[in-house]
């Protein structure tokens, strides 16, 4: 299975991603945003944590329009699987590969803590490898967290059953507790929280991790 | 030509900023101020001379980048 991790500058998530992706057992490339074209026979591409482009304009607005995210949208356009953590997420909403947008965080301040997040739904290569209402403990960094999208959209969302984790705890203000969502084919996930950061013992916990070894196990087979 | 975008926030999406700023005027004295909300302003030099084709250019600066039209609206002011 093969994973490509997309760099952009201010990106600073980008190497625990590779890590998570090739612990699992990934082949795993780093992608410069000034490339146009992503390696041949890519599974996945991760669009990885970080302050893109210093977070100007709005974060993740400079880096969605970057020339890799044009090759990003194609992929996922075609069917291919993209994850985005915390400005990736942020990123993948910018190019409305996702719905809604990250506002600044209701408490106006930056979060860094691990939080408890509800699996909402294991319908998805990403959280297969969890129980559907299990709870697992992920880290959260963030500025602009707090997930905003009009009532229809939230809905919709919620019974599409696109909805793949939730705030036990909000910590940001996000709209019925989100702090992940699938794409309406249940091939590009952005969230929040970060699984490559809680992904060893050595972090602390690994409760991340079944989302990189499902996410292989899943991707080898097809 | 000079061109000035003026992005807000759309009606109903909270702005926290603006609620952070509306709470420090208000402990500083300045009362009867019932909400604050806090935008940008983008100016622009272009090339382009005519008016119309400087509008519809922005606009479309506006749609791709400048704004976030999820929750932000924004105006385009020429001249």
């Amino acid at each position: 299975m093969k994973a490509a991790i997309i760099v952009f500058p201010g990106s600073n998530c980008d190497r625990d991603l590779a890590v998570a992706f090739e612990r699992a057992g990934a082949q795993v490339s780093m992608v410069w945003h000034k490339d146009t074209d992503l390696p041949q026979g890519v599974d996945i591409i991760g669009v990885p944590g970080g302050f893109s482009f210093g977070d100007y304009l709005r974060c993740g607005a400079i880096a969605a329009n970057s020339p890799i995210c044009r090759s990003v949208i194609t992929h996922a356009q075609k069917g291919g699987y993209v994850l985005g953590v915390c400005n990736g997420f942020q990123v993948l909403t910018e190019t409305r590969l996702l719905p809604g947008v990250l506002l600044r965080n209701a408490g106006l301040k930056y979060i860094c803590k691990p939080v408890s997040l509800k699996v909402k739904t294991a319908d998805s290569a990403f959280t297969q490898g969890y129980a559907a209402g299990s709870s697992m403990t992920v880290p959260i960094a963030h500025h602009d967290g707090n997930y905003f999208a009009d009532d229809a959209t939230l809905d919709r969302l919620e019974k599409e059953d696109r909805v793949a984790f939730t705030y036990d705890d909000n910590p940001n203000g996000s709209a019925r507790d989100i702090a992940g969502i699938l794409s309406d084919n249940r091939r590009v996930l952005g969230m929040m929280p970060h699984p490559e950061r809680m992904a060893e013992p050595l972090h602390g916990g690994s409760d991340g991790a079944a989302m990189f070894t499902s996410l292989v196990n899943q991707l080898a087979d097809a | 030509m000079k061109a000035r975008v003026h992005v807000m926030l759309k009606t109903g999406v909270l702005d926290p900023q603006g609620e952070a700023v509306r709470h420090a005027l208000g402990s500083l004295g300045f009362d009867g101020v019932n909400g604050v909300r806090q935008g940008k302003v983008i100016e622009l030099d272009l090339a382009e001379t005519d008016e119309a084709e400087a509008r519809k250019a922005v606009t479309d600066m506006c749609e791709k980048l400048l704004a976030n039209i999820v929750i932000e609206s924004y105006s385009v002011e020429l001249g």
